[in-house]
């Protein structure tokens, strides 16, 4: 790997690390008043590396869950990323223990740039990626370490600091609007994306995520021709 | 079962769920990326993916009660402001954000 894939990666990541250090952060106070020692709010961000299901892991440490029950709301809440992977089986192309981490570390954060990657002359986009998911994975685990281990003392008024992530997909958005220039999948995500947050709140992603999919499907002449 | 023993039980059980999700369709759909339907599929859904995340990422919004969601929506229209003039994607996040902390922090529309 290469200095410049290196710097490129940076580059793009750095808004990844402006949302994920202090929600990081936020993961790691809640964790620690349970009474665990911060090195294991380190442990969940080296090796689960999932916001969402870390945060949903403090309510059930709490509330003493059954392993069951835990791999079970696991599964559930992050069964949407069974499509993230639906749609990289061309791009991640690497091979061994490469891909592997790839895989493992392809949070919705990871998904976004990489799909959204244009190729650069002379560089090595497997590795590009392998960077960037590794960059995130870092900026994760120091969130979560920072916050264990600064607990309550943690004074910076960082509200608000999570639109970062909120800007991020927006840019993305605009990047694939400029690549696809075609309306059709944006429209179709909207329409289930707002009826999902209507009716399904607490399992919006996954809802919106598979019934997009059975939609653009139903539509794929008409998306197709208008390309 | 100890506290901390509970508690590597858990993060196992989590790193394994999670890893299990993540790598279910690279095994189950192993060498089919040429297939038109998953080509398809890999060129369409990171926009509306990408769609859904904003959604996802505004839903505790409260359009209901002061200021009705102004602050994101203004926030927003400057990232997307400041992307369509300079496609500087790093530029475009830190103006949008930096407004919306002020905005919130500040309560400049409470």
């Amino acid at each position: 790997m290469n200095a410049s894939t290196l710097k490129h990666a940076f580059k793009s990541s750095l808004p990844v690390m402006f949302g994920y250090v202090p929600l990081g952060m936020a993961f790691g106070v809640l964790f620690q008043n349970l009474g665990f020692a911060w090195y294991y709010a380190a442990a969940m961000g080296i090796f689960v590396f999932a916001g969402a299901a870390q945060f949903m892991a403090v309510g059930l440490l709490a509330a003493h869950a059954g392993l069951l029950e835990v791999a079970i709301a696991t599964l559930v809440l992050n069964s949407r990323h069974m499509f993230f992977g639906i749609s990289l089986l061309k791009r991640y192309h690497a091979k061994g223990f490469k891909k592997l981490y790839m895989i493992f570390g392809l949070t919705d954060e990871t998904y976004s740039l990489v799909t959204s990657a244009r190729s650069t002359p002379g560089e090595d986009d497997q590795n590009y990626y392998a960077a960037l998911t590794a960059m995130n994975h870092s900026y994760w685990v120091a969130g979560c370490t920072l916050g264990a281990l600064l607990g309550a003392a943690v004074e910076f008024d960082a509200r608000g600091m999570d639109f970062v992530l909120t800007a991020l997909f927006m840019v993305l958005l605009i990047e694939q609007w400029k690549q696809i220039k075609n309306p059709v999948p944006f429209i179709i995500a909207l329409a289930c994306g707002l009826f999902s947050i209507w009716f399904f709140a607490e399992q919006m992603l996954l809802v919106a995520i598979g019934l997009s999919i059975t939609v653009l499907f139903a539509a794929k002449s008409k998306i197709e021709v208008a390309k | 079962m100890t506290d901390i023993s509970y508690l590597l039980g858990v993060i196992a059980v989590m790193t394994v769920a999670t890893f299990a999700t993540r790598l279910f369709p690279f095994v189950v759909l192993k060498g089919k990326g040429d297939h038109p339907t998953l080509d398809f599929l890999g060129r369409y859904m990171p926009p509306a993916v990408m769609t859904i995340l904003v959604l996802y990422s505004l839903k505790s919004v409260e359009l209901t009660s002061a200021p009705h969601g102004a602050n994101e929506l203004i926030a927003l229209s400057i990232t997307t402001a400041v992307h369509l003039w300079k496609r500087n994607s790093l530029l475009s996040i830190i103006s949008g954000t930096i407004f919306y902390m002020t905005a919130l922090q500040q309560g400049l529309f409470l």
